[in-house]
């Protein structure tokens, strides 16, 4: 038996995932805002072979306290978190964030402290129990800082880094700690961006966060071919990026 | 790499046939408890893009792309009804059924399609003779209208806008979800008998004979044979295997390849066509086979060369299909005219379909045969061509599949279909397309 928890699972990235997994019969916790959004889910997943599947509606953005937050979903479930998966988050306008200072602390809470926030807790507990899988989705955009979206992009480089230093403190405790740097994925959070050839489905990312699980993956770009693109932009001298509209 | 909004819009091609390169607005509807999103512009539901024409466009509005309105409601196992949202895709329906022993009623030549899609097009399978179109498994579905309103549709209930609503090319406002009643199988193989005939009379001869046995027929048709070989072909006729079949068989290895780029236009003409019939027509040397076939290789061939639309290179590809009553002089007219012109491609269709009518206003498949294909896009010549043709279909009171449509007349299209002025009164004044506007060009919609 295996219980997995997925934060945002509303989000379509997350929704191929969980599809995924309830076809391997696993037991799914559900964490999002919308109760009808997570209505429709579970009745999905139940179809798609879930052992069972459990909603519990809450705003990511505002927990008040991370250790009784997950103490309530420890107690919906029989056993153990087995996996997790954070994949909430806000695609917001750089512009209208640049002028907000309010605007930019309240994407970064939602994009890398709330992460932190739940990312503290289960490691705490599943480095006692010596057992786990934490998965976090961050992004390419938190590989180098850039104009066009330097807020999403440094929360979700907090979020990268932090995984990396969770990796390092958790592997002798036997936790696997999964980072996932998508690409461009074409979701509803992606919507008024014009599509490429570049941009993936989510239900392409899915398969690559479950393979990832599978081979005990660390870091991953998906689709993979990202890993080149940010090896280049990560290798270009400050001097002549700093000039780069990107 | 920016992830800026104010990039210029991208001219591109949103339909199969790659013709059309417009730019075009669009918004996703991933959810059915939300309303119809706010604009000023019109709508029309966009599920995976496999129309051919401009039937799936709507340059002067926004598409209401529905692939993320793609979740399973309910299954009943005892009955076989399957509810599910209308941008899930016939794939997913068939990756969720077939393991369970169910199959779909009527399915078209590829998986790719949304179930709403399907639905709007009232699309039709190799076994139309004994079943029908979709429209005639379709035992429910939800219809969300500009106003907000929502109308639960059935063969009982709203009958009206169940009617309008299958084969309406999306034009009746937005299917949320609908219930489709599947059949039972015993497992996902089917015995596949081919035969290779040499002319149109042994086609007429072999589609007779196979109706009273045979679930699945269709024929492969070499489109540039003329004279006494005009019509010859594989004719296909299959039935799923029944219970004898008890070991299990592997599945097919899911290899997709892509066609990764357009190909040189020249790639495809007369006579590289020629040769690939030929070829294919010779490629099986007995005279019949039979094959014990897994599903996937029998009803979605082209399924696994994923963007195959591109082999016609950038100028795009025609279809032309259409129907025309049983009438073995007519259908040698038609074959004959398209062999003449030497414009025809490699895949060619045709297949007889049975007199179940479909419950759709606008429905495509009607008594008699139908005949399908490809035709890159060489301009004035083939469009030629299709006026010819159009005159032989219209004399005969056939009909062209909208579907596959980039190119019919307003009035072409008003003779193929009677019961249009029933139609017009559950267009949703908020919904209109390309292909609308330009076969019935007197309503101008926002």
């Amino acid at each position: 038996m295996t219980n997995v928890v997925i934060f945002g699972a509303s989000s379509a990235i997350a929704q191929a995932s969980a599809r995924l997994l309830a076809q391997r019969g696993y037991t799914l916790l559900l964490v999002a805002r919308d109760s009808h959004k997570l209505e429709a889910i579970a009745a999905d997943l139940n179809l798609h072979g879930a052992k069972d599947v459990i909603c519990v509606q809450q705003d990511l953005a505002h927990i008040e306290n991370y250790d009784s937050f997950i103490q309530t979903l420890n107690d919906k479930l029989t056993g153990n978190i087995d996996i997790t998966l954070l994949a909430h988050g806000t695609l917001d306008d750089q512009a209208k964030l640049q002028q907000s200072c309010s605007k930019t602390f309240e994407s970064l809470h939602l994009n890398a402290l709330s992460y932190i926030g739940l990312l503290t807790v289960l490691a705490n507990q599943m480095e006692t129990k010596r057992a786990g899988t934490l998965i976090a989705i961050s992004s390419v955009a938190g590989d180098r800082g850039r104009q066009s979206n330097y807020v999403y992009g440094s929360a979700k480089g907090l979020v990268s880094l932090f995984c990396q230093g969770l990796r390092n403190r958790l592997d002798k405790a036997g936790v696997q700690v999964i980072t996932i740097k998508p690409g461009f994925v074409d979701t509803p959070m992606t919507a008024a961006f014009p599509k490429g050839a570049l941009w993936a489905q989510p239900e392409t990312i899915a398969q690559g966060i479950i393979k990832a699980l599978d081979k005990k993956r660390n870091t991953v770009y998906l689709p993979s071919f990202w890993r080149l693109i940010m090896f280049v932009i990560t290798h270009i001298p400050e001097k002549i990026f700093k000039k780069l509209s990107l | 790499m920016t992830h800026s909004s104010t990039q210029p819009t991208q001219y591109k091609t949103y339909s199969w046939g790659r013709l059309i390169r417009i730019q075009q607005k669009h918004c996703h509807y991933s959810w059915r408890h939300n309303p119809l999103p706010k604009t000023d512009t019109s709508l029309l539901p966009y599920g995976l893009g496999r129309s051919y024409g401009d039937s799936c466009l709507n340059e002067q509005g926004h598409l209401l792309l529905s692939r993320t309105l793609n979740k399973l409601i309910a299954f009943d196992h005892q009955s076989g009804r399957l509810r599910c949202e209308a941008g899930v895709s016939l794939q997913t329906i068939l990756r969720f059924a077939v393991p369970q022993g169910w199959f779909l009623p009527v399915t078209p030549g590829t998986q790719f399609v949304t179930l709403g899609g399907a639905i709007a097009n009232d699309v039709h399978g190799k076994n139309h003779q004994v079943a029908g179109t979709l429209g005639n498994h379709i035992t429910a579905f939800e219809l969300l209208r500009s106003d907000g309103s929502r109308l639960m549709c059935s063969p009982t209930q709203n009958q009206p806008w169940y009617a309008a609503t299958i084969a309406g090319l999306g034009l009746t406002g937005l299917i949320t979800w609908a219930e489709i009643q599947l059949i039972r199988i015993h497992n996902p193989y089917l015995w596949v008998e081919t035969i290779r005939y040499s002319d149109l009379e042994q086609f007429l001869a072999l589609s007779e004979d196979s109706q009273a046995h045979y679930d699945y027929t269709v024929a492969w048709v070499d489109c540039l044979a003329k004279g006494r070989r005009l019509g010859r072909g594989h004719f296909i006729r299959a039935n799923f295997a029944g219970p004898e079949l008890n070991h299990t068989l592997p599945s097919p290895k899911a290899r997709n390849k892509i066609i990764p780029c357009n190909a040189p236009n020249l790639l495809l003409n007369t006579w590289t066509v020629k040769c690939f019939n030929q070829l294919y027509y010779y490629k099986q040397l007995a005279q019949s086979q039979i094959q014990l076939t897994h599903y996937e290789p029998f009803f979605y061939p082209l399924d696994s060369l994923l963007h195959w639309n591109k082999v016609y290179g950038n100028r795009g590809f025609y279809q032309y299909q259409c129907v025309i009553p049983k009438d073995k002089a007519l259908l040698a007219e038609i074959i004959k005219t398209i062999a003449a012109s030497g414009l025809g491609s490699f895949l060619t269709v045709l297949k007889e379909f049975g007199t179940q009518p479909s419950p759709g206003l606008l429905s495509f498949p009607r008594a008699g045969y139908t005949y399908a294909l490809d035709f890159p896009n060489t301009g004035p010549e083939v469009l030629n061509l299709f006026e010819r043709l159009d005159r032989l279909v219209i004399e005969a009171k056939g009909a062209l599949y909208p579907a596959k449509d980039a190119r019919m007349p307003a009035q072409a299209f008003a003779e193929f279909n009677p019961n249009l002025e029933q139609f017009i009164p559950f267009i949703d004044p908020q919904f209109s397309s390309n292909f609308w506007r330009r076969v019935y060009p007197n309503t101008t919609s926002t």
